[in-house]
């Protein structure tokens, strides 16, 4: 009798323990929607501002996920039904075009509209990227456009492809995940896109992207157990498996195949051909 | 054992009986006739002593060679050879089987090299100065050491064990013509009945050596100190404690077999003991003792011109174990009893620097910390018979391995996405032998079975580039315990002046652990041809003969002469790989008024069953002749002893099955020995 009184104390306080740091956990959550990131840009008005937020500590050519949020001055709270949509647009010299992305959605986080954009080159001295908010605020509906620069990414690595396939259409490639790649065998994530016109991107359903990992410093070295790329269409991505056997710089030799299977670009890699012409890099 | 069983039943029967009768025989051993004992019966019951002991001024004129390094003294057995990568530290294997399937232990202690390239056999951390005597144990004869297929190895340290002797030292020095090596040894003593302390410390440095006809083998250089202490101390007549401390370095070491060198292998050995000579009044000659071992081990390419890619390969390997042991004496049985465990912490990395230096590190587990934890028990009666004897043994054993570090385990879950973390065995030996006299014949036979888990190489090596097959090597977590049962066999026909006996064994090995090649896997090493994942074979079959005599031509001259045969095949009738060929030795031994020379003969007959799938080349037949010639001189009491030698002769250039690549050996070595010890 005296240990089940002894077994339930524990029991209460284990649950009660248990209980505690749940909460702690949803605190925290609480405190900062946008932790961990980086506020790239911010756009103060009048009576609000504009917040820009990323992974990175600045735009860079190919994919970035991005978070805005809108802060009403007047009450000092972020907008959470600002019906917030986007477009990117690159003004070049002779001719503009846009880049995929994605809707804005702040179903996870009320006042955090998220998405990405896949910027397909980087900004100059003569060409530049600007993007284009349209939201609601207080009922008003508002506009803006705001110039922001993009670079190619410090470490020079490719993560985005952009080609004409065998078919005569124009794709755009990105890597997505694993934004830290591990000694292991990683979630891998990319976009497709589909470059319908100057403006307009649409999701490539139901490919395949073959997936060949190789070290070039250590003789074309390759890693078992890779998943191609797949459609997945809940996330809109491609999903696959990508192994890497040690840290260093790993060419992703990548080849897109058509819903019929069809070659449409990248080539399988061999001995007498050491890469493909679709790829992205890493170093970790 | 289920495949086991199943090919033999009855003796799958017989084997699980065994256990049974040990116990048995405490209660049964009244009805046999009453009968003397056998007069210095040793109870771990070996196939073969050989005895080292360096320091011991009386046994330099029974050893050829005295102050040779240990390998060479454990070449010299009967049962032994060596696996060579250069002049330093080759792995001993026995009955053609190599370490993962033997049980080597420095004085009971079990100690794990820290290369994954084997370049460390533990035999390497220890050194003759250190050294009284090598126990051989064949197949499950050797399992009281460890759990084994291929037998054991007990390196027994030299200990003074209260002999009253007061203080005593000596100093030595050798020289060897071939690769200038100088030895530099000396040890100071002292014993009474209560206490005695033991130190010695060698110092031993080589340049390359050169094979026959003057051909210099390089990076085959090595240096090496080792310096050890011994001491006990008596609490009570019957109770003493003891302790031992071998701290050994090599620095510098070539291995001109392989792509790399090591700057530095390095072991920390000690342990505490205590001994009791009896125990709740029948036990006699307990002891128990904790020990801990650490060992370093670097791997260093910097001195190798060409290298593609510049690599650091560091090991480590610490076990801290213990053990407790005792006799038990009634009647015709005496038992011996073991319990001992250990704890062994196995980690090594590879960083790999990319030739393009902007190219970040690229750096993998090589080794992923695996964690290792065995207790094993195991028990052994020899029972005593008017004509014969009968000794039967067990090993019962827990042994586990984790893989203690993330990073490690999800590297390998790339190879085995669903492995786990924690691997755990129960691990078997039985064995029961028997001999027999009749008149002049001896009789041996033997049956057993043993199990043995895989190593950390074989179950979690991650890319382990192998230079003999020019294979990267992957490990597999999931492997079944390897098994083997095994018959002996030998017959000595003995008499005053001279001794013949044959003898063979048979080793039938269940899931025989060899690495196949995985076509489908890309190398990692550059230039290495492929890749090979540690497979179970559903068996493989060795088989190991030998006829070895005796002969006392006169009181100064004695005779001997050894010839063995071996084969090894797998499932499927190909050949495995380092098995010997037709080997032979003999020896003409002189020794008379402190004067003592030999002459000998060593060679190997053609190399006809090998094996290209596993690197191997036929090795060519060869014959190399050596001579020793020493004095004894007495000065004031002290004790001078010189001795000189020329071994490979006719300076033969040759290379044995188990030469790494076929490097040559040594061609012709002079050599020269003096002992200096104060009484």
């Amino acid at each position: 009798m005296k240990t089940l009184k002894y077994i339930f104390a524990i029991l209460i306080l284990s649950i009660s323990f248990v209980s505690c740091s749940e909460d702690n956990d949803e605190t925290s959550m609480e405190t900062n929607p946008v932790e961990g990131l980086n506020k790239i840009y911010e756009f103060p008005s009048a009576d609000h501002s504009v917040e820009i937020y990323s992974e990175k500590t600045a735009l860079e050519v190919g994919y970035n996920e991005i978070s805005i949020r809108i802060k009403d001055m007047a009450s000092s709270k972020y907008v959470t039904n600002a019906e917030a949509t986007w477009m990117p647009m690159m003004h070049m010299e002779t001719l503009e075009h846009s880049a995929p992305h994605s809707m804005l959605s702040n179903s996870e986080e009320g006042s955090v509209y998220k998405g990405y954009i896949v910027f397909q080159m980087p900004g100059n001295a003569t060409e530049y990227w600007d993007v284009t908010l349209n939201y609601n605020l207080n009922g008003q509906a508002m506009t803006e456009t705001h110039r922001v620069s993009v670079a190619q990414p410090a470490d020079g690595l490719n993560k985005v492809q952009v080609f004409m396939g065998s078919d005569d259409n124009r794709y755009v490639m990105a890597y997505v995940n694993p934004k830290e790649p591990q000694v292991a065998i990683n979630d891998f994530q990319a976009v497709l896109y589909k470059m319908e016109n100057m403006m307009t991107f649409s999701i490539v359903e139901n490919f395949k992207i073959t997936v060949d990992p190789r070290m070039p410093g250590m003789g074309n070295h390759s890693s078992p157990n890779n998943q191609d790329l797949t459609y997945n269409a809940a996330t809109k991505m491609y999903n696959g498996k990508l192994s890497l056997t040690m840290t260093g710089y790993w060419k992703i030799n990548l080849k897109l195949l058509s819903a019929s299977g069809d070659v449409l670009k990248g080539e399988d890699v061999t001995e007498l051909n050491p890469e493909s012409s679709l790829y992205f890099e890493l170093e970790f | 054992m289920k495949a086991f069983i199943s090919v033999f039943p009855s003796s799958g029967i017989l084997m699980g009986c065994l256990w049974c009768t040990i116990f048995c025989g405490i209660f049964t051993s009244q009805i046999y006739a009453q009968e003397t004992p056998v007069d210095s019966l040793k109870l771990i019951q070996l196939n073969e002593v050989i005895v080292i002991s360096a320091g011991k001024q009386l046994d330099h004129q029974k050893q050829r060679k005295p102050l040779s390094t240990l390998d060479e003294f454990l070449e010299s057995s009967r049962s032994i050879n060596m696996v060579k990568r250069g002049a330093y530290a080759w792995e001993p294997t026995m009955n053609d089987m190599a370490s993962e399937r033997l049980a080597i232990t420095i004085d009971g202690m079990q100690i794990f090299g820290a290369c994954t390239d084997k370049m460390d056999p533990i035999t390497s951390y220890v050194d003759v100065s250190n050294l009284s005597e090598a126990q051989i144990g064949s197949g499950q004869q050797g399992a009281a050491f460890g759990n084994t297929i291929g037998g054991g190895i007990n390196l027994k340290l030299d200990k003074s064990n209260f002999k009253p002797t007061g203080w005593n030292g000596s100093l030595e020095s050798a020289f060897e013509s071939n690769n200038a090596m100088r030895v530099f040894g000396g040890e100071l003593n002292y014993s009474d009945e209560k206490f005695y302390l033991n130190t010695d410390a060698i110092y031993r440095k080589a340049d390359n050596y050169y094979a026959g006809g003057d051909k210099e083998v390089n990076f085959s250089q090595f240096e090496k100190y080792n310096f050890s202490v011994n001491s006990g101390y008596k609490l009570t007549a019957d109770k003493s404690i003891s302790a031992t401390l071998i701290y050994d370095e090599a620095n510098d070491v070539g291995y001109p077999a392989l792509t790399m060198d090591v700057s530095l292998a390095r072991a920390v050995i000690g342990s505490v003991s205590f001994n009791q000579d009896t125990l709740l009044g029948n036990f006699t000659n307990w002891e128990s003792k904790v020990y801990y071992n650490n060992i370093k081990h670097i791997m260093d390419d910097t001195k190798r011109p060409d290298v593609l890619i510049h690599m650091d390969m560091p090991g480590w390997s610490e076990t801290a174990g213990f053990y407790s042991q005792l006799n038990f004496n009634k009647e015709k049985n005496h038992f011996f009893f073991k319990m001992d465990g250990f704890y062994n912490k196995s980690y090594a990395e590879m960083t790999m620097y990319p030739t393009n230096s902007n190219e970040p590190l690229m750096f993998m587990l090589t080794w992923p910390d695996v964690r290792t934890k065995d207790v094993g028990f195991y028990a052994e009666d020899h029972i005593s018979f008017e004509k014969s004897s009968l000794k039967l043994s067990t090993r019962l054993a827990y042994h586990s391995n984790t893989v203690a570090d993330d990073f490690g385990l999800n590297s390998l879950k790339i190879f085995y996405p669903e492995m786990d973390k924690t691997n755990t065995r129960f691990l078997k030996s039985f064995s029961a032998q028997y001999h027999k006299m009749l008149n002049d014949f001896h009789l041996n036979g033997g049956l057993s079975y043993g199990e043995r888990a895989p190593s950390v190489s074989e179950g979690y090596g991650f890319y382990l580039f192998n230079s003999f097959d020019n294979h990267d090597y992957i490990g597999d977590p999931d492997l079944n315990t390897e098994s083997s049962a095994d018959a002996n066999l030998s017959v000595t026909y003995k008499k005053p002046i001279f001794e013949i006996t044959a003898g063979a064994n048979y080793f039938h090995i269940f899931n025989y652990i060899i690495g196949v090649v995985d076509n489908s896997l890309s190398t990692m090493t550059i230039g290495a041809d492929g890749v090979k994942i540690y497979t179970n074979l559903d068996y493989a079959q060795l088989f190991n003969a030998s006829l070895s005599g005796r002969y006392n031509i006169s009181n100064a001259f004695k005779l001997m002469s050894q010839i063995s045969y071996h084969r090894g095949i797998d499932e499927g009738g190909e050949n495995l790989p380092l098995i010997s060929p037709l080997s032979y030795r003999s020896g003409l031994d002189f020794y008379k008024n402190q004067y003592s020379a030999s002459l000998s003969v060593e060679g190997a007959g053609e190399q006809t069953n090998y094996n290209p799938a596993y690197g191997e080349t036929k090795t060519a037949a060869y014959a190399t002749l050596s001579a020793s010639f020493g004095k004894r001189f007495f000065i004031n009491e002290n004790d001078l002893f010189v001795k000189a030698g020329i071994e490979n002769i006719l300076d033969t250039n040759y290379s044995s099955y188990t030469d790494w690549n076929n490097i040559p050996r040594m061609g012709r070595n002079f050599y020269l020995t003096v002992s200096y010890s104060v009484n």
